[in-house]
């Protein structure tokens, strides 16, 4: 699908115009709890859009259901609030039929790995274009306190008074292993770091995710002290001579206990879905230069004569 | 679809001209239906594709019936055409012709024969059956061993349908040189020794002479003048709608008798500058396709069955978000898994109805090959226009079927359309000032100058997208959904009843049995039953003035390939009563996941009939 007179369009016109303002690209107030870690996500991606000179109309940001899939209705731009789960697929027909546009999708850990666990892995595999921040609280938060699929083993819901039961989905092996290119881990406690990330993240090219730690201060408050030095834990880079090329070091500093490490664990490149599906639209179509749809289409049906 | 042929039954000069053993002279004829039933590897449908594209290039109509099995090879396949010089509306009841190429051939489908009808069987497999002897015309062929023969002895009998084709246009006095230029072209691409097989196969199948087989009929040229014929599939004729009617985005994932719609499609809409996606499964099929459509296109999906169940809550989303959507659902026998390879028209309620909360939604049903072209294309103008989603309704039997029809005119029909991402002062998606519910999409890249950006949404919304739980808002926002559709209800044509425009009992149907249902009125009218039909094409919203056309009949007898349920009417006739309140709205079901036999029509017609004096 060729749009790219109306990236040049977008550009030239922003080089014209102000960069958008944060009051310009802040939209409705948060339905979020006091001090939960997802107003620090929202505020680092008007910071990331502002960084970026993304023209305001660009802007486009996807969500599922959850807490923080609340998040395009508190940006000024471009939004859709989706159903549960499938807001990876939603954002691939999206990408895929809109490369001059770079997706933003946000979600919870629920989102991403229960109900739509599946897309995720291969939304991943099949490497989609766009940015996917997941923010883990590892807790259901807006049905009030059920076992997520982060949930630790032994922590206390609703629905597993005496502790979890079920093993935790760990997102960065399932990311690395799925096939993902660029595989990040942040927390809500570290905002430049998050923001860094989110930089790296919008650079690359292919499907980059980025796991956020965010607390859930009224369902599971404190959960990710012992990475925030501000209570006395300690946030982690990664270490120092990781090769983010290297599958096995980063699936190796994945398995680490928690909180683990933060920074880019994985990241290669390898050609895009977006890449290869308009690879194949210029094969097809330099076979029929020149000519338009009825054209196309006549030659098909003078075969079924 | 102009007036109907009524013509001679092919059947009654057969038995004549064999009991005179006068078989030398071709007897003219105006229309002959042929089965062909053997081995699904075998090849049958290539013959039946033979045929409808020789029909399509000789002036004559054609319409042809596949039967798959839902093995993965071998099992029984079938596949029945019927070539006719007038209107041909439906595959035919029975055949005059069965090619039977192995025992179980001969079995099961010595009773799908007129009476009096010719019996074509291989030899090397099939053992006639001292009871049907006399009752039909047998032929034995020893079709294997001669197609051996035929293509150099290579021991495999691969190739036998070629030489069966050759026999058929022998006994038929078929236009052997537009079928030679046919299998060129077919095979053409495949290498000259193959050919070369196919031609000698073709030739010597034509060669084989006999007294019994030889120049038996003579099809009659078709009466009126005819433009060019375009000859495919119903699955193809909507693949190829939806892309002139200029989709340039799909997703689906495969699933018997939808796949190959998405494989047209992922084949075809690159060439356009398009892309279908294969997905990880049928949720993010119809989530992908709403993407795009959010992107400013119309994204497409379908399915069949299962496939259908498990799009619902995306397509509530489209409802509620009001995203442009089409959704193809090849209907197939349900519940569950079901019958994946047989007709039934079971999924009209899960189009009108399928998923949670009041979620009003378009659903076209196309009735033949020709209709799904034309219904795929009305379909996608009707998502872009009304912001909706967009049922399009066909069934296994049109979908595998293959029919000549006239060629469309391509240039005027065809659209490219273009992405508008052009600037707008203000913009609100979920405008409640027309009235008419309609409100327009802006994509994201459209510029909006005031600075205050749509959020489509799921979540009950005012007008500019943002969260609201207001009950008064829930009112006119429910009523916004539901006005649109009563806007279009204004612009659909005015139902076209077949026969008297009034009398004793009118024909109600859907989708593929348009065919049968006409043929059975003509047929009744014949013998001096004041009948008539109806086929209603769009289904929801139902277009103006059916209760006028209800009110000039007796009786309303609604024909459908679904289950009469616990209260006795189908799922079209349910609605119907809904409707109209109207209690003379009665069912015609037939659950047998098998389309409707003519005969079975009138017959249910006249038992119906009897059940119920008439008050004239």
């Amino acid at each position: 699908m060729s749009d790219s007179a109306t990236i040049e369009q977008s550009s030239q016109d922003a080089g014209e115009r102000q960069p958008v303002t944060k009051k310009e690209i802040t939209a409705d107030h948060p339905t979020w709890c006091p001090g939960c870690g997802d107003f620090s996500v929202l505020s680092i991606y008007y910071k990331l859009i502002q960084k970026r000179n993304i023209p305001h109309e660009s802007v486009t940001t996807v969500a599922g259901i959850g807490c923080s899939s609340r998040f395009p209705y508190f940006v000024q731009a471009h939004g859709v609030h989706y159903i549960h789960g499938r807001a990876l697929s939603f954002a691939s027909g999206l990408s895929i039929s809109r490369p001059d546009l770079h997706v933003f999708t946000f979600g919870g850990d629920g989102d991403a790995f229960s109900i739509g666990g599946n897309h995720f892995v291969h939304t991943a595999r099949k490497n989609v274009k766009m940015t996917y921040v997941v923010m883990d609280n590892f807790v259901y938060g807006l049905t009030k306190k059920q076992t997520s699929p982060t949930s630790p083993l032994g922590f206390k819901s609703k629905t597993d008074n005496w502790g979890a039961l079920d093993q935790p989905v760990n997102p960065m092996k399932l990311a690395i292993s799925a096939g993902a290119t660029f595989v990040a881990r942040t927390s809500h406690t570290n905002p430049k770091h998050l923001l860094e990330m989110m930089d790296a993240a919008m650079d690359h090219d292919g499907f980059s995710f980025i796991e956020c730690l965010s607390e859930c201060t009224e369902f599971f408050a404190g959960a990710f002290d012992n990475s925030n030095p501000r209570k006395g834990g300690e946030f982690k880079l990664m270490p120092e001579d990781h090769d983010p090329t290297d599958e096995a070091a980063a699936y190796a500093v994945a398995g680490e206990d928690f909180p683990g490490r933060f920074g880019i664990f994985y990241q290669v490149l390898r050609p895009t879905k977006n890449a290869l599906e308009a690879g194949v639209i210029e094969a097809a179509q330099s076979k029929f230069k020149g000519q338009q749809a009825h054209d196309i289409l006549q030659a098909n049906f003078n075969k079924m004569k | 679809m102009g007036q109907i042929y009524f013509i001679f039954s092919m059947s009654e000069t057969t038995v004549s001209e064999a009991n005179n053993g006068n078989d030398s002279r071709a007897s003219n004829i105006s229309e002959a239906t042929i089965r062909l039933a053997g081995n699904s590897q075998d090849g049958i449908q290539s013959i039946g594709g033979f045929l409808a594209r020789l029909a399509g290039r000789s002036e004559r109509e054609v319409m042809t019936m596949m039967t798959i099995p839902s093995t993965i090879s071998g099992g029984a396949s079938i596949f029945q055409v019927r070539l006719g010089s007038g209107e041909v509306l439906s595959p035919g009841d029975k055949a005059d012709v069965l090619f039977a190429f192995y025992q179980h051939s001969y079995d099961n489908h010595v009773n799908n024969l007129t009476k009096g009808g010719i019996l074509v069987y291989d030899s090397d497999h099939v053992e006639p059956r001292e009871e049907w002897l006399t009752k039909y015309r047998h032929i034995g062929i020893a079709i294997s061993s001669l197609t051996v023969e035929a293509i150099g002895g290579t021991a495999r009998d691969k190739g036998k349908n070629i030489y069966a084709l050759g026999l058929i246009a022998g006994m038929f006095s078929l236009d052997t040189t537009k079928l030679e230029r046919l299998i060129n072209e077919r095979f053409g691409g495949k290498g000259e020794s193959i050919v070369k097989t196919a031609m000698d196969a073709f030739q010597a199948g034509c060669r084989y002479q006999s007294n019994d087989i030889s120049n038996l009929f003579r099809l009659a040229r078709g009466g009126a003048e005819r433009s060019n014929q375009v000859v495919m599939s119903g699955n193809e004729a909507i693949g190829y709608g939806l892309i002139a009617a200029g989709v340039r985005f799909g997703a689906g994932y495969p699933i018997t008798p939808w796949s190959e719609i998405m494989e047209l499609l992922r084949r075809e809409l690159p060439k356009y500058g398009g892309s279908f996606i294969q997905c990880e499964d049928e949720i993010a099929s119809v989530s992908m396709a709403i993407g795009a459509s959010y992107g400013g296109h119309v994204g497409v999906t379908g399915s069949s069955g299962p496939g259908i169940s498990l799009k619902t809550e995306a397509i509530g989303w489209a409802v509620m978000a009001e995203m442009p959507l089409v959704v193809i659902d090849v209907q197939r026998g349900g519940p569950s898994t079901g019958l994946p390879t047989d007709v039934e028209q079971s999924d009209l309620n899960i189009a009108l109805y399928g998923g949670h909360g009041d979620s009003p939604r378009v659903v076209l049903a196309a009735s033949d090959v020709e209709d799904c072209f034309y219904t795929a294309i009305e379909a996608v103008n009707i998502a872009r226009k009304f912001s909706v989603p967009v049922f399009v309704l066909s069934d296994q039997a049109i979908a595998t079927r293959i029919e000549a029809f006239n060629e469309p005119d391509l240039k005027t029909i065809c659209k490219d359309v273009e992405l508008d991402l052009s600037p707008v002062p203000s913009h609100k998606p979920y405008d409640l000032s027309s009235g008419d519910g309609l409100s327009r999409h802006r994509a994201p890249g459209t510029r909006i100058e005031d600075g205050r950006y749509p959020v489509v949404t799921g979540l009950e919304h005012d007008e500019s997208g943002h969260p609201s739980g207001d009950a008064v808002n829930h009112i006119e926002m429910t009523k916004k959904r539901r006005n649109k559709l009563k806007t279009l209800a204004d612009e659909l044509p005015a139902p076209e009843v077949y026969g008297a425009d009034s009398g004793d009992v009118l024909l109600v149907g859907w989708g593929s049995t348009k065919g049968p249902l006409l043929e059975a009125v003509e047929e009744l009218s014949n013998n001096g039953d004041a009948l008539s039909a109806l086929h209603i094409k769009h289904i929801n919203p139902l277009p103006n003035g059916l209760d006028a056309i209800f009110s000039r009949f007796n009786s309303v007898y609604v024909v459908e390939m679904n289950d009469g349920g616990v209260y006795g009417y189908g799922q079209l006739a349910g609605v119907l009563r809904a409707r109209f309140a109207d209690a003379r709205i009665k069912g015609i079901n037939k659950t047998a996941a098998r389309r409707w036999k003519v005969s079975e029509i009138i017959e249910r017609v006249k038992a119906c009939r009897a059940e119920e004096p008439v008050t004239a």
